[in-house]
């Protein structure tokens, strides 16, 4: 089982916007190894006659109808908006894209 | 943020004539259901931002997404529509990526399992050329919040202070259609891409399941792009312009990449791979952001949905069901119209097919419900910049302008005033006779004096007609047809004039 690398940590943490000090690095490092090996031990039980399944219940096409329910009002879907503005959720500028 | 400086361009021809171009074309389709496609909030945009949101399109925690039927029927007929194979099973997955237009912070996609795959879609060039390109894919995944960039240039997201969401877009359903490579189109490349867009958009339109209407952003176009050296198999690197919308806009994209991607090329440079946006007013292109790969989406299968598995029984249903598709309704119109695929071609541009069919079931002869889409009416749109579709008149309007020309109540001269009339507002085409007072003068008597005074006025004319030149009778036709300002049915008067000089029609 390779180790995480401070590299790996780092592109994870861009990824997620996060910003990350250089000792949180190897410290996330340690930790994600950690999860990772323990969710590894999965692979160790499941034999080549058990399937990867994504979910635990045998149901598929559960669907709905297109029927229109009601939806929040503005005042609701905004309560719990850190910021608003306009009636729009008020996010920080976004950097790194476009 | 404009110091974007113009890329260096080769000619088209230098640059076809060295490179054999490569194109990838990704559309996205909004769905035009009643519904979004994980929850009950509805699709009609209002412009009351952020009053058609709900916990799960929201992305609060503990709301559970559920499918919308319609949404996967759609999908299942976009698919059997693009001669694809319809998956038996199937999965959503979530595309993790930090950005504040999904609030889930994934959207809810397919990855390794859409749909549909491995369909074609032929395409028809200007020329009447049939064009196949493959289809690798059509998937299922929900549109975005809209957002809007304040501080800074307007608008723009450089230099901006903060951004504002309005998540009414957020969880719309989307359907994304990605080609395979599209390779050996040479010089025609553009003009493949735009007549794809064009195809797919009226396959859409088709099955009635999106308006797809680009100018809203109901269909939306990326245009990937790479060139190989001539006689070469291996692929450039391509760069990916993002959300061109509209046909005339595939179309430049792709000559403009072809160009810039020759110019770096030739020069010994080398291309970036990143996603590119397209602007209008000068049919360029500018760098965005280096594209992420895929393994950066995190992909994984949805846990909040289940498997969606089309059964077989349904799926053959649907395909049972499906409209006859727009290239075999223009072939079998071309064979019934007894038409040009040429001027086909030119009814298709002016977006005339579905007004000239839905008037021929009104009842009007094809030849006539032609004439007035293609002549009168498309002279009108055009002046008005807008489509034929958007016009104020109806397909029954225009049926029955040429039902009365054909019952010889109006000439063509007074048809063009009661569709002038229609389509000023001033009512249907037989009030617009009635207020106008466009009626064919039938009054025989009336008719008969006109005529009358025609002959007594032309002596010349006349003598001409009796000596054996039929043809001369035009002019006293014009004579009456001026007398009675344009009302009377002029094959009548003619018919008169002739009778009353004792002539016959030879």
């Amino acid at each position: 089982m390779p180790g995480i690398t401070r590299e790996e940590v780092a592109h994870l943490a861009r990824l997620a916007r996060l910003e990350l000090k250089p000792e949180e690095l190897d410290h996330f490092a340690g930790q994600l190894d950690d999860i990772i090996g323990a969710v590894a031990r999965v692979s160790e039980v499941a034999d080549q006659d058990v399937p990867p399944t994504s979910h635990p219940l045998p149901l598929t096409n559960v669907m709905r109808a297109d029927e229109v329910r009601p939806s929040l009002t503005p005042e609701q879907a905004l309560s719990g908006a850190p910021a608003q503005e306009q009636q729009r959720f008020k996010v920080p500028q976004i950097l790194g894209e476009e | 943020m404009t110091a974007t400086t113009t890329p260096e361009l080769l000619s088209y021809e230098d640059a076809l004539a060295t490179y054999d171009p490569v194109m990838g074309l990704e559309v996205h389709v909004e769905l035009g259901t009643k519904t979004k496609m994980f929850c009950g909030c509805s699709t009609e945009l209002k412009q009351d931002a952020n009053s058609q949101t709900c916990p799960t399109c929201l992305g609060l925690p503990g709301a559970l997404p559920v499918v919308n039927e319609t949404g996967v029927e759609s999908a299942v007929k976009i698919g059997l529509a693009l001669n694809c194979s319809i998956a038996e099973w199937c999965r959503f997955a979530r595309k993790n990526y930090f950005y504040p237009d999904m609030p889930k912070n994934f959207q809810t996609s397919q990855y390794d399992e859409p749909i549909a795959f491995d369909g074609y879609l032929d395409v028809q060039l200007e020329d009447g050329e049939v064009f196949r390109v493959e289809i690798e894919r059509a998937h299922m995944e929900e549109d975005t919040g809209k957002s809007t960039h304040v501080g800074g240039a307007t608008g723009r997201i450089h230099g901006a202070q903060h951004s504002l969401l309005d998540y009414n877009r957020a969880g719309i359903p989307l359907i994304e259609i990605v080609t395979k490579p599209i390779v050996g189109a040479g010089e025609r490349a553009p003009e493949v891409a735009k007549a794809y867009v064009a195809e797919l958009r009226e396959v859409i339109r088709a099955l009635g399941v999106s308006e797809a209407r680009m100018e809203q952003g109901q269909m939306r176009c990326d245009v990937n792009l790479s060139l190989m050296p001539k006689g070469s198999e291996k692929f450039g690197t391509r760069s990916e312009t993002k959300n061109v919308n509209s046909l005339r806009s595939v179309e430049r994209a792709a000559r403009f990449e072809i160009q810039r991607h020759a110019a770096v090329l030739s020069s010994g440079g080398s291309i970036v791979q990143e996603t590119r946006h397209f602007h209008e007013d000068e049919g360029t292109t500018t760098s965005g952001r280096v594209k992420e790969e895929a393994e950066d989406y995190r992909y994984f299968p949805e846990p909040d949905l289940v498997p969606v598995a089309p059964p077989r029984e349904w799926v053959e249903q649907l395909r049972a069901g499906l409209p006859e598709l727009p290239l075999a309704q223009r072939n079998r119109l071309i064979a019934e119209w007894g038409i040009s695929a040429h001027d086909m071609q030119s009814i298709r541009n002016a977006g005339a097919i579905a007004p000239i069919v839905a008037t021929i079931e009104a009842g009007a002869d094809a030849a006539s419900a032609r004439k007035w889409w293609m002549g009168e009416l498309a002279r009108s749109a055009n002046e008005q910049g807008v489509d034929l579709a958007a016009l104020p008149i109806t397909p029954v309007q225009v049926a029955r302008v040429s039902e009365l020309v054909a019952k010889g109540d109006l000439n063509d001269k007074l048809a063009r005033q009661v569709i002038d009339g229609v389509l000023k507002g001033e009512g249907t085409p037989d009030e617009v006779v009635d207020k106008r007072g466009l009626k064919v003068v039938s009054d025989e008597g009336a008719l008969s004096a006109a005529v009358d005074e025609a002959i007594a006025g032309n002596a010349g004319i006349v003598a001409k007609i009796q000596s054996g030149k039929v043809a001369a009778a035009g002019a006293l036709v014009g004579a009456v047809m001026k007398a009675t300002r344009g009302q009377a049915d002029a094959a009548r008067v003619k018919e008169l004039i002739l009778e009353k000089l004792g002539v016959s029609e030879g």
